[in-house]
């Protein structure tokens, strides 16, 4: 079975520039929805309490909000959360209110309206503790792009470094724009979910550079544009199946992992999609565009040949 | 060709076989269990022990699947926990009768039953994180200035005293912030005290603000003694929690310092967190002022204006009382408090026993002012209330204490449960809770573990199906990956959370890419006409470095997460760097062994089974 009959070198470097314009368009997009309308923070970084209620019926969601808004505890929303019994409450900081004390009255009058309440979970991040989560996201994904920045810079050139973390930076700000669009919420695995896509994206683009330095040693008369365009194409089953085998564990995660990993799931899937399409035509194509040569994939190798003198192979 | 050296296949069978074994333990689950032990060292648990448990549980017929003893407790364990909640309160109402001197603690634990094989080499199931256990955790932060600003406090009191030991005239003693600031009309006065401060207590600095009329000392902790307070807070905090949660009867409660000002508590299995999370966080201190009798300035304040100095307090019910903001006693003089009943009144009380200064400031502020009306005041969490304020009438000493007044019986216990486990140095504020509830532990494992087993499935039968014969190899290397991930796990007892079997799902994904990678290089040698063996020899090595180098990019990205990382997503953080490890050894070195196996030992070759090598025809690139 071969899903891949490819007679020749599909020629994706001729329209370098519509990958890069599309590229462009879409993360000027994403920026736009992430400026204007932000990111619905959870209370990981925000700060709140988090209540997930159970009833052994249907939730009825408006009386839930009814006796929540009495209780005057400032913008809370309730929503509902899976099943049909359960139900999501989340509700601002309140200086001077400790979280104990707030979500047992919260529970104790909602004990009064319905006595088959049950209290699933809670969940209560201080105001320095969400700062504290905060900064440190923004940290490590600043950690990480510098890390893989310079592995690459080491294994392969300056430039795959650039275009590969260029292209796979473009990855997270459109999953962060689809957040930010769809006003999914976004909590700390969410974060950790595109962490881990970052380093997948860039695990892809890695394997056509590695395709791409083997080839400029193997196609000695290639042009930049046919090399890169042979090793896209070579890759591409590999590419495609992988990408598949990985989508299909995160949509099981996406379906029976249940409703708490549910925007993790998501956010893990939509990265999985773009990066087959960042990870190869955008990374190729900034680094087509930056002026990959032979000369600075295939470093002279010396070799000492009889008698102690140097010989330089090309 | 393709043949394995032999130690690798010796490499790949041990792995395999410390894999097993530690996989093993956790096929057997922890059973609910009831703990009794003790922490008085009078008491002792033996035999004797053991044979009042199973009378007790014989007695109230409930039945247990099995029981230890060991010199750390009695251990009962039951077939599910219902049965365990029961045999907990059978067992606290026979060894327990009387609540005020309770001699055991009697607690929910879960027992492993792995048998003994197993836990003798240390192989233990998974330690399983608080979103699939259920269980409270908090992380508490300790305030800080508040402890300075009590330390200053004590040092008032100090001072005070020492001024009239010495007999120095001053005109008044304050504490401004976290200094004392006393002042003076007399100079000579002043140098005088400079004096005695100084010898007497180290720890100051002293400083001589000069004024019309007065000079005034400001007295403020040194650097070195103002860390020594903080990191003591910390300590004191930790230690008062412990018995806190050992009065709670939680077993396995974790309880940790975590950066230079915060502690972390856990109690996992907790079934009554409402109560686990009353008790923990409230801090309630006591204080002692005086009553300001004044009745103008008790008009005054009851119109609005509180005098300078004073404090408009609120009692129980309600009432205002008018204290003296100036504390006579600290908390932290406390050495013991037990609920108990007024001699007199058959009332509800809480006697209290104070350390040798404590008592000797009791006794002294009892003498001076008989007649007098003495505020005892619980602070909780920068909230007073006045528990009660009795007249003086004679001068208490040998430091005994007796509050009383308006409280039941179990609110009485639950004071004396918080002044004996210690009065705080510190306040500790609660800046992260999470709190899950038992079942939803449940669930969550259950979901976790299907999408494991559903994702693989899918992607094993099309792995099988593409790539055929090395398909099942490349499948048979996965499942060997998520085995030896799972041992790992439990041989380092992390913490296995919701996120961190996402995790090991993503790995399975991820780890299949790798022999994606060879499986398609095999295929495309053989295209370009290599001989089979050449094929997977060709295959394997170029394939390495790349496998190499994406792996290491994915695994700082995960070592990032474990960084910055808390709570369920450390979980994630700790399996997805694990399984990068474990899927570079078993993607190349195993499935490259059972290759080996399969085909090393034919000489010559003439195809492999890796599904169809789908040739382009002649003529195009």
């Amino acid at each position: 079975m071969e899903f891949f009959r490819i007679q020749r070198d599909i020629p994706f470097m001729r329209h370098a520039l519509v990958f890069n314009v599309i590229s462009a368009v879409t993360f000027v997009l994403a920026a736009i929805f992430l400026g204007v309308r932000g990111l619905n923070l959870g209370i990981d970084f925000r700060g709140g309490t988090l209540i997930e209620i159970a009833y052994d019926h249907p939730a009825d969601l408006g009386r839930v909000r009814e006796v929540i808004d009495k209780m005057n505890l400032g913008e809370s929303a309730v929503q509902s959360f899976g099943a049909a019994d359960s139900a999501l409450i989340r509700l601002p900081l309140k200086p001077g209110l400790s979280t104990a004390q707030l979500s047992d009255r919260v529970m104790a009058a909602l004990k009064a309206d319905d006595p088959n309440v049950v209290q699933k979970r809670v969940e209560f991040v201080g105001p320095q503790v969400g700062n504290e989560l905060y900064e440190n996201g923004a940290l490590a994904l600043l950690l990480v792009s510098i890390g893989i920045v310079a592995y690459l810079a080491l294994r392969f050139e300056w430039r795959f470094a650039v275009s590969a973390i260029a292209a796979n930076l473009h990855d997270v700000v459109i999953i962060l724009g689809f957040f930010a669009f769809f006003q999914w919420d976004f909590s700390l695995p969410v974060l950790a979910a595109v962490l881990a896509v970052l380093g997948y994206s860039v695990n892809e683009s890695v394997v056509i550079a590695d395709r791409i330095r083997e080839n400029f040693r193997k196609m000695r008369k290639g042009t930049v544009p046919e090399i890169i365009n042979n090793a896209i194409t070579s890759t591409l089953s590999r590419t495609i199946i992988t990408h598949g085998c990985t989508l299909t564990m995160v949509l099981s995660i996406f379906f029976f992992g249940g409703e708490t990993l549910h925007y993790f799931a998501l956010a893990l899937a939509i990265g999985i999609c773009f990066g087959i399409y960042s990870s190869a035509l955008v990374m190729a194509s900034l680094v087509m565009w930056l002026g990959v040569s032979r000369a600075d994939l295939l470093k002279p190798e010396r070799r000492t040949g009889p008698g102690g003198a140097e010989k330089i192979l090309p | 060709m393709n043949r394995y050296p032999l130690w690798k296949y010796v490499v790949i069978a041990v792995a395999l076989v410390v894999g097993v074994v530690y996989t093993l333990p956790n096929f057997f689950p922890e059973a609910p269990a009831v703990q009794v032990s003790t922490s008085k060292s009078t008491v002792k648990i033996d035999s004797s022990t053991l044979q009042s448990v199973e009378e007790a549980l014989k007695a109230a017929g409930i039945p247990y699947t099995g029981e230890t003893v060991d010199p750390t407790g009695v251990k009962v364990r039951f077939s599910d926990p219902d049965t365990q909640l029961k045999a907990r309160d059978v067992l606290q109402a026979k060894l327990n009768p009387d609540p005020n001197n309770q001699n055991y603690i009697v607690a929910l634990n879960l027992e492993s039953t792995s048998p003994h094989a197993l836990t003798a080499i240390h192989a233990l199931p998974m330690f399983l994180g608080l979103d699939l256990r259920g269980g409270v955790h908090f992380l508490e932060q300790v305030d800080m200035k508040a402890a300075l600003d009590k330390a200053a406090d004590r040092y008032l009191t100090d001072i005070r005293l020492l001024m009239r030991e010495k007999k120095v005239i001053y005109s008044g003693i304050v504490r401004d912030g976290s200094s004392v600031v006393v002042r003076f009309r007399d100079p000579s006065e002043r140098a005088r005290a400079y004096q005695a401060i100084g010898d007497a207590m180290p720890d100051l600095d002293i400083k001589v603000l000069e004024g019309t009329g007065e000079s005034r000392l400001v007295a403020s902790l040194k650097p070195e003694a103002q860390k020594k307070i903080q990191e003591g807070a910390v300590q004191q905090n930790i230690t008062i929690l412990r018995n806190r949660v050992n009065e709670l009867g939680v077993a396995e409660p974790i309880i940790q310092q975590q950066g230079a000002d915060r502690v972390v508590v856990e109690l996992p299995g907790v079934q009554d967190t409402a109560r686990a999370k009353d008790i923990i966080g409230r801090q309630a201190t006591l204080e002692i002022h005086m009553v300001d009798d004044d009745p103008s300035a008790q008009q005054q304040a009851v119109s609005g204006q509180v005098p300078l100095g004073d404090d408009l307090l609120y009692d129980r019910s309600g009432a205002p009382v008018l204290v003296k903001r100036e504390v006579v006693l600290t908390g932290d003089r406390i050495n013991d408090a037990q609920p108990g009943f007024d001699a007199r009144t058959n009332e509800p009380a809480v006697h209290v026993n104070l350390d040798a200064s404590g008592a000797r400031i009791f006794k002294d502020v009892t003498r001076d002012n008989v007649g007098k009306r003495m505020a005892i005041v619980l602070v909780e969490k920068g909230k007073k209330e006045v528990i009660t304020a009795p007249v003086i009438r004679e001068e208490i000493g040998g430091g005994r204490v007796q509050i009383s007044g308006r409280m039941g019986p179990r609110e009485a216990n639950d004071i004396a449960l918080l002044m004996r486990a210690g009065a705080l140095a510190a306040p500790m504020e609660i800046i992260e809770e999470r709190t899950v509830g038992p079942s939803l532990g449940k669930e969550n494992i259950e979901k976790g573990f299907d999408s494991v087993k559903y994702g693989f499935v899918v992607l094993a039968i099309f792995i099988c199906v593409y790539y055929q014969l090395m398909g099942v190899i490349s499948v048979i290397s996965l499942g060997v990956n998520l085995l030896l991930l799972v041992a790992i796990l439990s041989m380092l007892q992390a913490t296995l959370t919701l996120p961190g079997i996402a995790a090991v799902a993503l790995t399975l994904g991820m780890a299949i890419d790798a022999n994606v990678l060879i499986n398609e290089r095999i295929r495309e040698e053989l295209r370009w006409g290599d001989t089979p063996h050449a094929a997977i020899q060709a295959g394997y090595e170029r394939a390495w470095n790349t496998i190499l180098d994406s792996n290491v990019t994915t695994l700082i990205a995960g070592i990032a997460l474990l960084i910055f990382g808390t709570g369920p997503v450390r979980g994630f953080a700790v399996v997805h760097c694990l399984g990068i490890l474990t899927s570079m050894f078993s993607a190349v070195f195993v499935s490259r062994g059972l290759v080996a196996m399969v085909y090393g030992g034919r000489k010559r070759l003439d195809k492999i089974s890796i599904g169809q090598v789908w040739k382009p025809t002649a003529g195009a690139a």
